[in-house]
């Protein structure tokens, strides 16, 4: 069972819950926990397991051998991201622009554009217990998330068909890294926060879910802040609410030094249990 | 014109407060650009009134005509992107997965695939009850185009800057580090990161310093909710002092900015007499970052 753990809004509590979740499923079930907020994963900052291996992930750039081209000026035209310009009789590939589409290689009619491997970040597997634990990291200055999210989760795809559980920490908006993210999961946690900024954010989570056509329901973390709109609107729109977080400045210490929560704060087990059995209901 | 790009690595650090709070302090020098276009909150605070609103149209995606189609299958087979299946119904294509590089477009031997010019958003030129203006957006949903979009936010905010004699523009920018963040950073004089003191938001200040070190762009930084943890806070200020970052405030966890966002307020019409005074000290201190 594969379960993202998404929200419209940053730092609403989607690692929080996707290490304590994970680790809680990892005592008597087999769980993969993945990071795959690429650009800024924090996953390995609360999980010390034993590292398995370490992978270099790569992307596909064209590369122009200059030798071989004859300057017919159709790859340029054909590149839909201007990732390939026309300088004179020098052909220019802007690798930060490259979507690796492929199509200015394979249509090449000199075959002057073979594609290369560039680095694109690392994959790191580690183990502990019953959880295995694989923290993607997109390199610095790359645009593109998503074909890292994509091979992170092929990954998992490959080695851990059959855990128990799959947990995918998913990066915050609504845009393509998220729905990469997302879109294999069985179901969806969406955590949002009980403010305006919280609410409205949610509301676009849950549009996108609803687009993708994805089982999902809501957690409520920081529960005593704001107001309670949140459900209000959770109960207007049939969703269900699968739980609520308290928000206490003891967790917020605990959470900035890296701890495990559900073992110290009844509230958050609590909580736990309660997505648990609302997850095992709903699917 | 100064350009200064409100980021923060981690989402849910207090960027908005904090553009809300010096946008309150500035609002007869400036214009806003709210860039977290996936995300964008900043208009739950400014009750902006569009006085001119822009369809966006960026990029392509592609369409099999069932009619046309021979079942080749050679776009399936060539599409990077796994984002032509075959059903009962013959082949088609999965808009959210599409990304509009018209490889299978140039392929189709009976040329039975068409490109759609994508709205991916709209672009919203705004007056706000602060006086000041604002540019803000709306990203469609698993639109990749948020770079893009970004860019043309950025763009209206400097003609509009331009035109209204305003002296900055204060960018709220999206968390992470990919390519809506990039996009902010483009061209813009100065940037001001808001952290706060946990091991992952230092974590992320660090991968986003290497950013911006990229970009070659003077940084400041503000420490939100600095007195939950004060050795983490410690910490990252000696980071940023060894790093050449200024350290421009410490702000401790208080309840008013919680109450004055649920009340649709900064922080400084919230509590002016507390707030003014540190917000003013912020914003001329950014003034004469360079």
């Amino acid at each position: 069972m594969r379960i993202a753990i998404a929200s419209g809004k940053g730092g609403t509590g989607k690692t929080t819950l996707a290490v304590n979740l994970a680790l809680k499923l990892a005592e008597s079930s087999t769980t993969l926990l993945m990071d795959l907020d690429v650009e800024e994963p924090n996953g390995g900052i609360f999980i010390e397991g034993q590292c398995i291996v370490t992978i270099d992930a790569r992307r596909m750039v064209p590369f122009w051998q200059q030798n071989a081209c004859n300057l017919c000026g159709k790859c340029p035209s054909l590149c839909r991201y201007n990732a390939i310009i026309k300088l004179g009789d020098y052909i220019m590939v802007m690798p930060e622009l490259c979507h690796s589409c492929h199509a200015c290689s394979e249509l090449c009619p000199v075959n002057a554009l073979p594609m290369q491997a560039l680095p694109l970040g690392t994959l790191k597997h580690q183990s502990l217990g019953k959880l295995d634990f694989v923290e993607s990291r997109l390199n610095i200055g790359l645009e593109q998330a998503s074909p890292l999210i994509s091979q992170a989760l092929s990954y998992a795809d490959k080695h851990f068909a059959g855990h128990d559980y799959q947990i995918l920490d998913s990066p915050p908006g609504t845009s393509c890294a998220m729905i990469s993210a997302t879109k294999t999961a069985d179901y969806a946690i969406l955590i949002t926060e009980p403010t305006p900024f919280g609410l409205y954010d949610l509301s676009l989570a849950v549009e996108t879910m609803r687009h993708l056509g994805k089982p999902f329901g809501v957690v409520v973390n920081r529960w005593g802040i704001g107001n309670s709109e949140v459900l209000d609107y959770l109960k207007r729109e049939s969703i269900p609410l699968l739980a609520k977080i308290p928000h206490a400045r003891e967790i917020a210490i605990a959470y900035s030094q890296g701890e495990i929560l559900y073992q110290a704060f009844p509230a958050v087990d609590e909580a736990l249990n309660q997505i648990i059995k609302h997850i095992e209901a709903a699917l | 014109m100064k350009e200064i790009v409100c980021i923060s690595g981690k989402g849910g650090t207090g960027k908005s407060s904090v553009v809300a709070a010096l946008s309150w302090i500035a609002k007869d020098n400036l214009v806003v650009a709210d860039c977290d276009v996936d995300a964008a909150d900043l208009h739950l605070i400014f009750s902006p009134l569009p006085r001119k609103s822009e369809d966006f149209f960026s990029g392509v995606k592609a369409v099999i005509d069932p009619a046309m189609c021979a079942a080749c299958g050679l776009c399936a087979d060539k599409c990077r992107f796994d984002a032509i299946t075959k059903s009962d119904a013959g082949y088609r294509v999965l808009p959210l997965d599409c990304e509009g590089c018209a490889y299978c477009y140039h392929l189709c031997p009976v040329e039975a695939i068409r490109l759609e010019e994508q709205n991916v958003g709209q672009c919203f030129l705004s007056d706000t009850r602060y006086g000041c203006s604002l540019v803000h957006a709306r990203l469609d949903i698993g639109a990749d185009n948020s770079g893009k979009l970004v860019a043309k936010v950025k763009h209206e905010a400097q003609a509009l800057a331009k035109t209204e004699a305003k002296d900055f523009i204060l960018v709220d920018g999206s968390p992470g580090i990919g390519c809506p963040v990039i996009s902010s950073l483009s061209g813009a004089d100065a940037v001001l990161m808001v952290t706060e003191p946990s091991l992952s938001a230092h974590s992320d200040l660090a991968r986003l310093w290497e950013l911006i070190q990229k970009f070659r762009i003077p940084a400041a930084c503000i420490i939100n909710k600095a007195d939950i943890n004060p050795r983490i806070t410690a910490g990252i200020k000696t980071w940023l002092m060894h790093e050449g970052i200024r350290h421009l405030a410490d702000l401790d966890y208080d309840q008013d900015f919680q109450k004055a966002i649920t009340a649709g307020k900064n922080v400084v019409e919230e509590n002016n007499a507390k707030w003014q005074p540190v917000f003013a000290e912020i914003w001329n201190a950014i003034k004469e970052i360079r």
